[in-house]
């Protein structure tokens, strides 16, 4: 499997999941310039944490700026999966290719740990090699980590199981019904401020972040990999 | 070169961290009351073209990119059109 890391200025932790995917999970990964708008040859694309554009405006606002947001957006529509993490997440909130927006944290704060979250739904594309309900251990690293949605956006992502991850510990960022993770309609966008590319060795501290990758993984393996 | 000042408040439904804590930092200096504080943006923009042009363009800039209507709420005010 072929992942892209989509890299834009100040994406500081495209090495941390490139290291997660080619050397842990053990699949192909490449490091994509923003300015690289060719996304077609890949089988997933991941958007790496930071701070793009230097969180100007913003957080996420700025990459709409760039070319790859347009491949990006086709790439998605293809049905083909993509996540986004912390700063990824931001980036595709403000693409509106997922719902919602960022807030800063209730406590103004930047704050980092490991954030408790829950699984909500263990059946999609990125979180079947969880368990339903199964509690993880997942760092984190924000400052403007308070998701906001609507009541009747709420609404529509509790209804359609959308609502992927949320925090069990205390939610100090403040995100609306505890939010940590949704999904897109088509349930082949998730976007996260946990990150689990932090989680994928026991020498830095836990893997619970590995079952996500292995999930992308033997969902795309189920479709394409002949068994024959 | 026209100024443009366009406006960006957050929508009455948003919860405001910032706007809390002046609010609050107010209270403590002695400023019993001040009830709300909400914290907004001004950008500034310097644009050329028409009052007519500037308008349609100065909205779909806000629409597109400075204002995240999700949680923003945004007007502008078109300064006097310099030149000509």
């Amino acid at each position: 499997m072929r992942f892209a890391i989509l890299s834009f200025p100040g994406s500081s932790c495209d090495v941390d999941m490139l290291h997660a995917v080619r050397n842990v999970v053990g699949e192909g990964a490449e490091i994509v310039s923003h300015t690289d708008a060719k996304l077609e040859n890949y089988d997933a694309v991941l958007l790496p944490t930071g701070a793009s554009y230097g969180d100007y405006l913003r957080p996420g606002a700025l990459a709409q700026s760039s070319k790859s947001i347009e491949a990006l957006k086709t790439f998605a529509d293809s049905g083909k999966p993509v996540l986004g993490v912390g700063n990824g997440f931001q980036v595709l909130v403000e693409a509106g290719i997922l719902p919602g927006a960022f807030l800063r944290n209730k406590s103004l704060k930047f704050r980092s740990g490991n954030a408790k979250i829950a699984v909500q739904n263990a059946s999609t594309y990125f979180t079947s090699n969880y368990e339903q309900g199964q509690l993880i251990t997942i760092p984190f690293a924000h400052e403007y980590g308070n998701y906001y949605v609507d009541e009747d956006t709420l609404h529509l992502l509790n209804e359609t199981n959308r609502i992927i991850f949320t925090y069990e510990d205390e939610n100090t960022d403040g995100s609306v019904a505890n939010i940590a993770g949704v999904l897109n309609e088509q349930g082949n966008v998730l976007g996260m401020m946990p990150l689990p590319e932090r989680a994928v060795e026991e020498i830095i501290g836990g893997t619970d972040g590995l079952p996500l990758f292995q999930s992308i993984l033997k969902n795309w393996s189920e479709k394409n990999v002949s068994h024959a | 070169m026209t100024k443009v000042k366009v406006y960006v408040t957050l929508r009455e439904s948003v919860v405001d961290p910032q706007g809390i804590a002046a609010k609050e930092a107010l209270q403590t200096i002695g400023y019993s009351e001040v009830e709300s504080v909400r914290i907004g943006k001004l950008i500034e923009l310097e644009i050329a073209g028409t009052a007519a042009e500037i308008e349609t363009r100065v909205t779909e800039m806000c629409d597109k990119l400075l204002v995240n209507k999700v949680i923003e709420n945004y007007s502008f005010e078109i300064g006097e059109v310099a030149g000509k």
